[in-house]
């Protein structure tokens, strides 16, 4: 990890009020993972004070990708960028999916802005690896599905595809694959991680999840970023650090 | 071309610059000697630690706020044995004057944390943290009161011959009440100041934005508070003080000076540039050497009162 100073290539607007953001760094794109964050200062001055972490998207060539969608500020001021402004950037932060192993088939899980570690994933993922993603939303202006493949996709309104949550699709879904040839990553909102631990421990089903967390260093220096262990009663792991992908046995979510 | 002496004395204390890295916000050094070259900074002071580890405050412990941010962390920390036998190894790779922050909930606690801490000669000095407004017991409890500030600096200064360093609290109406409590009972400085209590609240929900409901105000947005305090510790009591508070570049650590620091910390602008605070140093020295400035302790409190 290190600072570096980027330039913005390109600022996309996908669908729905998501952006994808295209930035030239050689040193961080030659070593990040995927799973793996940035935490980028969107501004020069003291508003807002702090970096806000993204997901690594996506890597081409010497240039990096993130995904986003308007929160707050920070993410206002980003959107509002223009090419060749720099980005002041701390990467590659974290520990990212475990791409290897023994499982045959990838099967993706992503709730709303949760598909942005994907497509790198996907194009990082060995070629022998089958892949099925499942994507969801609160309606289908959340279902984000740039850089996945072979998806099926659920919506809590029924607007698009299944009519319920991702992981009741997953349930439905995985009937027929042998549980001990898949691994399950997913990212997403708590809610829908914490069924996820639920349903992938229950049926004893390897899964890594991406895990988010209020931050200020992102570094591991602030302690600011606690969540809870599955393990260890007496400490907790931090999210930047030991994180942002875990083991769903290793945390509580 | 003319040089600057750069180097502070803290009671028995020697810093080759007046640049250190606050506690809580380097964690135990090792992050940050990714970023930075440790051997070139002033000193580091290391998180606050207490006897037994601290497993902190629940999540969300962390959240920004106009110019600055709140932290509930609640002094998660290793402990001292943990502390010596995992932490200091690394720390020990550098030539870096080593603060030990401690935080206790009792004063006997203090004082074994010292004892324990004090056969380490890596360890240079202590900075007794008397301030912490995120626990329950100790922290505030004893920053507030005068009384017990100065028992318990005298109760470490019995068990240690290295310098004693209390950090005040400014949650308080006269901080330089306790700075001289700390001179009376042998003290060797202050450190002003630990983070401002404040909250925040989410107004859809009526929630508070940290488990904790209060948290401690930190960054810029404190600056002008602190050096107030620092300034009226200077006015009161004769006192090495070492000035903390929102810094953000050079100009902030020649301000702190000139109202009075011997020297200064670096706290949440690690988080943002944690290469700042090595950065600066040189900064400084250009200011000294445009201002004929040759030991740059001279700046110490070199304020004009002229209106
Ligand atoms: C490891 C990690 C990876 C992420 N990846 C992405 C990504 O790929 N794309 C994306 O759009 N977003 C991602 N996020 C969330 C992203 O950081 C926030 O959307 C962003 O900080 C919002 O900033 P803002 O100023 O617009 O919003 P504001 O709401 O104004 O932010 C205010 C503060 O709240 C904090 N905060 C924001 N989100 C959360 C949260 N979920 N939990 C607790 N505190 C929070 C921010 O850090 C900030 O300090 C990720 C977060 C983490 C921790
Ligand atoms: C996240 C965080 C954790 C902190 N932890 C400690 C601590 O353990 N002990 C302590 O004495 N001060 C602690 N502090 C206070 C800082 O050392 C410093 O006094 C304060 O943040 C003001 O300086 P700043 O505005 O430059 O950050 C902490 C501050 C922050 C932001
Ligand atoms: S964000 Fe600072 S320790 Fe994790």
């Amino acid at each position: 990890m290190f600072i570096y100073n980027s330039a913005i290539e390109k600022i996309i607007a996908l669908e729905n009020n998501i952006f994808l953001l295209k930035a030239h760094c050689p040193e961080i794109a030659s070593t990040i993972q995927p799973g793996q964050f940035l935490n980028i200062k969107v501004s020069e001055t003291t508003f807002p004070l702090l970096r806000r972490p993204f997901s690594v998207c996506d890597v081409e060539g010497d240039s990096i990708f993130i995904m986003f969608n308007i929160l707050g500020e920070g993410t206002k001021l980003l959107q509002k960028k223009h090419i060749g402004d720099t980005l002041n950037i701390i990467g590659p932060l974290g520990n990212g999916f475990s791409l290897g192993g023994n499982f045959e088939t990838a099967v993706i899980v992503a709730g709303g802005l949760g598909s942005a570690p994907f497509p790198y994933f996907i194009k990082k993922l060995n070629m022998d690896k089958k892949i099925a993603c499942f994507v969801g939303g609160k309606s289908e202006h959340d279902v984000i599905q740039y850089g996945m493949r072979n998806v099926k996709v659920s919506t809590d309104d029924g607007s698009l595809g299944f009519k319920g949550n991702v992981v009741e699709l997953l349930q439905q879904e995985l009937s027929s694959y042998e549980y001990s040839k898949i691994k399950i990553f997913g990212c997403g909102p708590t809610a829908m991680l914490r069924s996820l631990r639920e349903f992938t421990i229950k049926n004893n089903i390897e899964c890594e999840v991406s895990t988010e967390c209020a931050m200020a260093c992102g570094f591991g220096i602030c302690m600011g970023c606690p969540t809870e262990s599955a393990k260890q009663n007496d400490k907790y792991l931090l999210v930047c650090k030991d994180g942002p992908v875990f083991n769903v046995k290793d945390v509580v979510i | 071309m003319n040089s600057v002496d750069l180097t502070v004395k803290i009671g028995s204390l020697t810093l080759t610059n007046p640049i250190l890295l606050a506690s809580g916000t380097v964690g135990y050094g090792n992050e940050i000697a990714e970023f930075i070259d440790l051997n070139k900074i002033g000193g580091i002071v290391t998180k606050s630690l207490s006897l037994k580890p601290r497993k902190g405050n629940p999540p969300q412990r962390i959240v920004e706020t106009p110019s600055g941010m709140l932290n509930a962390i609640g002094l998660q920390n290793v402990g001292v044995e943990e502390f010596l036998k995992e932490k200091i190894p690394f720390l020990k790779q550098y030539d870096v004057p080593l603060i030990c922050n401690i935080a206790a909930s009792s004063i006997e606690e203090y004082v074994e944390c010292t004892r324990l801490l004090t056969t380490e000669d890596f360890i240079k000095a202590f900075e007794i943290n008397v301030s912490c407004p995120n626990v329950k017991e100790g922290g505030l409890q004893f920053g507030n009161n005068p009384i017990a500030v100065g028992i318990i600096t005298q109760k470490v200064k019995a068990v240690t011959n290295k310098p004693v360093i209390v950090k005040l609290s400014p949650n308080v109406s006269y901080i330089s009440e306790f700075a001289k409590v700390v001179k009376d009972n042998g003290g060797d400085a202050v450190s002003a100041i630990n983070t401002l209590v404040g909250t925040s609240f989410n107004i859809n929900t009526r929630k508070p934005k940290i488990h904790n409901v209060f948290g401690g105000l930190s960054g810029p947005a404190i600056k002008p508070i602190a050096l107030a305090k620092v300034l009226e510790i200077k006015q009161k009591v004769d006192i090495p003080i070492i000035g903390i508070g929102g810094i953000m570049n050079w100009k902030d650590v020649v301000e702190f000076m000139i109202v009075g620091a011997s020297a200064v910390q670096i706290g949440t602008l690690n988080f943002i540039d944690p290469t700042a605070s090595i950065k600066m140093i040189p900064e400084v020295e250009q200011y000294c050497l445009e201002n004929n400035i040759t030991q740059i302790s001279e700046l110490t409190g070199s304020y004009s009162s002229q209106k």
